[in-house]
């Protein structure tokens, strides 16, 4: 069933610090199964380079089953690699060839600095949740759960979009290094659901303004669609916009500032 | 006995325990809670809960994750769905039945206080949870829907899609989140928490590691909540995140705590076998596809024909022939042993015949292709990715693996440890789940813990310290745990041996789950307690860590949790050997029954044994707390 590949040259990205000058190692993998997945041929390959004491490549992953969102990589200059909808962790070997030459890369933005080798900073992510992506429900004063009645298509829709793992890969994917995606995936989530309405445009505003301290504009590529593992639609981008618009003559804040 | 183990469990009738508790506690007022800082080690369910609703509250709170966030933590890869005893579907469920149901599916050996603790506020967690945004399935009406699971004759579990602990754990971290945008919370990232530090016998705070910098930081408080999850990865292969380890828990337990039963480990049934020997983790396929595919095996072991072709009267659908009433979904235990005894006899299918078929093609048949896809296609499509194969077209291949441990730090009622002031809460605390934790209870246990148990029962504890001063970060304790830390950590870069810490981790991993796995005896854990401490001696002298340790450096983040696994392992194996009884997860063949079920022995067993650090971890002291039934009778767990 398993077949080998033979003959894989890597080229990764090392940089020791922020601050550091990055350069590219190739390595070579004589043999590999199609069976292993791709971070398991990183973890033979510093298997490898520890027995020739050398410091083993840094890259951030945790849970390998592509929801954690801790996983990343540029490969070959796609975010998480040749494979639709799928997660660097979730990647196997049977997508490549042998022969293959892979380029392997930290996530590209601005926005998310390297840290060492293959791992990046991705906490402006953090900050955007909490400016706004949330229902402010404190424990304990919840009324019963079928109070409310939620229509299947809406809960299915504000579900597709709570699927975001917050990996960054949008951001990598984008020309621009925006945080769109991710930021309008969070915000329809919420906003589509009537538990999320008494916040709708503070939360659209907060967000989107936090987002942009730290990220680059959007300009509709739709990359950021492409790349994503979870298959989120650049539509949740349309009701951001929207609810961003429509918060500026709405929220509460806005109103009595005039 | 050299430690209190009293349980602190309320006065009164099961059923109002914790309403007495709640109206009895000491309170601290609101104008006082500011005066009150809170460490919460761990930002997973139990851990973000906690830590949102102390901030909420108006306590301050520092909360610590080794993660790049705290949406990272293990929760979220949770599948399947959360009970509650909501009785939505008007089936019969009740407060009572699912409290019964725990504690039969724990088999006998929980608190019966804490479980019904548990039942009871599972009701706030669905209302709770809907309340912050959690997109949980819905019926075409808009009303919850839910589901059946193992173990259980109701369908009380809530879920989204097969994403159940992603959407869980996001909502706990959309509230922290909240908390941390206040300022009431402050968030430590890339932290790994290295040392509990005890004065007085008192807990007065941490040590921690900064794995950006490698530097080490005291962390002083009144309280310090440890919500740091489970010890599946003893095992090795796992079905557990890369980095999730028992060091926190660990490391409390060599300071004071006592660690609670450590054999019970859960096995899951549905996991995808192993493919080779490089490969690092396990995938857990959700239990939730016992409810439409079929579980079987060839009955010849040297069965050569393509599965297709393989006639009704040549497989044994062993879990149907086996368990008529419960069949395919027979609890978690059973169905895992069972799977393991196919494999075993030679049965087993698949390249490394290391599997057993779970066949859909009968639902198929039944049900047509789209709605079976429409209920299981994330996971067809999940599994396809990993194996390259379809299981619209071949059955899928499954077997058990390590998934949850339910042993952990002991508590009493009020989740504090042995150690005053230091708290314990979700998988890392051993309360709730006895031998063996049912489906969908894990993701419970957890916000059960954080969001409406430990806000209360940690107010009595920081009451008495009300405008008393409590030692901060410049007692000698402090620097002296610190120095610890330092020394422990260089030692590790300077012993400069041939091995990676990986090597040593999958041989460990080896040892405990042939010995003390899904089948366990007596010859096998002496010799497993024999060739531990070898291994270790082995690990002290020849591990390598390549790198530096003033800068990011995985490496030595492994070996130090490699070195805990180490001796948390064989006290896993000191237990196990102690308790000579079958239980829940824990099954000693020599105690079984002619047809291979597990038998108990409730005369000398009834209790937990909670172990006590010695200074020597081949030598841990055992003690025991035994456990009083008033509501529930004995009896024997068959699911026939």
């Amino acid at each position: 069933m398993s077949t080998t590949l033979t003959n894989i040259i890597l080229k990764v990205w090392r940089q020791n610090g922020p601050d550091e000058q990055g350069r590219f190692e190739t390595h070579q993998i004589p043999e590999i199964s199609d069976e292993a997945s791709f971070l398991e041929m990183l973890d033979i390959l510093n298997e490898r380079l520890f027995l020739e004491g050398k410091e083993a490549i840094v890259f951030d992953h945790d849970c390998r089953e592509g929801i954690c969102g801790t996983c990343s990589l540029m490969i070959d200059g796609q975010a998480h690699g040749p494979q639709k909808g799928t997660a660097t962790c979730q990647l196997h070997m049977r997508t490549f060839s042998s022969g293959d030459e892979i380029v392997i890369e930290p996530w590209r933005a601005t926005a998310f600095p390297i840290i060492k080798d293959l791992m990046v900073d991705r906490s402006p992510f953090d900050r955007i949740v909490e400016a706004g992506g949330f229902i402010t429900a404190p424990t304990g004063g919840a009324p019963d759960a079928n109070l409310i009645p939620i229509p299947k298509p809406v809960s299915d829709s504000a579900m597709d979009n709570a699927a975001c793992i917050g990996c960054g890969a949008c951001v990598a994917a984008c020309p621009n290094g925006a945080a769109s995606l991710f930021t309008s995936a969070k915000l329809t989530h919420l906003n589509l659901l009537p538990q999320g309405q008494s916040e709708r445009y503070k939360r659209a505003e907060a967000m989107v303004e936090t987002m942009d301290d730290y990220f680059g504009s959007c300009t509709n590529h739709g990359e950021c669609e492409e790349a994503c593992p979870k298959e989120i639609s650049i539509d949740a981008i349309a009701v951001m916009n929207a609810d961003y618009r429509k918060s500026k003559v709405k929220n509460r804040k806005a109103l009595s500032r005039r | 006995m050299t430690i209190d183990l009293d349980p602190k469990i309320p006065e009164g009738p099961l059923a109002d325990k914790w309403s007495n508790y709640i109206a009895s506690q000491k309170l601290v007022n609101p104008a006082n809670k500011r005066k009150f800082k809170i460490i919460v080690v761990g930002t997973g369910l139990a851990g973000a809960s906690a830590a949102a609703t102390f901030g909420e509250l108006g306590y301050q709170v520092d909360a610590f994750t080794f993660h790049d966030s705290p949406r990272r933590a293990h929760s979220i890869a949770a599948q399947g769905g959360i009970n509650a005893a909501k009785n939505y579907q008007g089936d019969g469920d009740s407060i009572h039945r699912l409290f019964y149901d725990t504690i039969k599916g724990g088999d006998f050996r929980a608190r019966e206080a804490n479980v019904h603790r548990l039942a009871e506020v599972s009701v706030n967690i669905i209302d709770q949870m809907v309340a912050q945004g959690v997109p949980f399935a819905r019926e075409y009406g808009g009303l919850l829907d839910n589901r059946s699971f193992g173990g259980a004759q109701v369908s009380r579990t809530f879920y989204a899609r097969g994403q159940t602990g992603q959407q869980l754990l996001l909502g706990a971290y959309q509230q922290l989140a909240r908390q941390i945008g206040l300022g009431n919370v402050k968030l430590w990232n890339r932290m790994e928490m290295v040392d509990v530090v005890t004065i007085d016998g008192r807990c007065a705070g941490i040590i921690c590691r900064d794995l950006m910098t490698g530097e080490f930081t005291r962390h002083d408080a009144h309280a310090v909540v440890l919500a740091t999850g489970g010890y599946g990865n003893a095992f090795f292969l796992s079905t557990n995140a890369m980095a999730c380890n028992v060091t926190a828990a660990w490391r409390a337990h060599r300071r004071g705590a006592a660690f609670a039963n450590p054999c019970y480990t859960q096995i899951h049934p549905t996991c995808i076998p192993q493919a080779d020997d490089f490969q690092s983790k396990l995938t857990l396929m959700s239990e939730s596809l016992r409810n439409d595919g079929r579980i079987w095996v060839p009955n010849d072991p040297d069965e050569s024909r393509p599965v297709a072709q393989i006639p009704e009267e040549d497989r044994d659908y062993y879990l149907e022939r086996i368990y008529p009433s419960f069949g395919n979904l027979a609890p978690r235990d059973v169905s895992s042993r069972a799977a393991k005894r196919m494999v075993d006899a030679g049965q087993g299918v698949g390249p490394l015949k290391n599997g057993v078929y779970l066949d859909f093609a009968d639902a198929i048949d039944r049900l047509g292709l789209d709605t079976v896809w429409e209920r299981y296609s994330n996971l067809f499509e999940m599994y396809e990715r990993i194996t390259g194969e379809d299981p619209r077209e071949v059955p899928m291949r499954i077997y058990p693996a390590s998934h949850y441990t339910m042993g952990g730090l002991w508590v009493d009622y009020e989740l504090q440890t042995t150690i005053p002031g230091l708290f314990c809460a979700g998988e890392a605390n051993f309360s709730d789940h006895g031998a063996n934790r049912l489906g969908a209870s894990a993701l419970m246990q957890g916000l059960s813990d954080g969001y409406f148990v430990l806000p209360y029962t940690i107010a009595p504890y920081l009451s008495d310290l009300l405008n008393k001063p409590v030692p901060d970060s410049s007692h000698e304790a402090f620097a002296e745990a610190e120095q610890e830390a330092r020394d422990r950590f260089k030692g590790y870069m300077e012993i400069g041996g041939t091995r990676t810490p990986d090597y040593f981790h999958r041989e460990l991993g080896k040892i405990i789950w042939d010995y003390c796995g899904m089948d366990r005896n007596r010859v096998g854990l002496e010799k497993a307690i024999s060739e531990i401490p070898a291994l270790y001696e082995e690990f002290q002298n020849d591990v390598r860590v390549t790198g530096d340790d003033t800068s990011l450096n995985q490496t030595l983040e492994k070996v130090g949790r490699v070195d805990d696994f180490f001796q948390l392992g064989l006290l896993m194996c000191q237990d196990a050997l102690t308790r000579e009884e079958s239980c829940g997860g824990h099954f000693r063949s020599e105690y079984q029954t002619e047809d291979g079920e597990a038998v108990r022995n409730d005369d000398e067993y009834a209790h937990v044994t909670a172990w006590e650090w010695s200074g020597d971890f081949t030598a841990p002291i055992e003690n025991r707390e035994p456990l009083e039934y008033e509501v529930v009778q004995f009896q024997t767990r068959s699911y026939k």
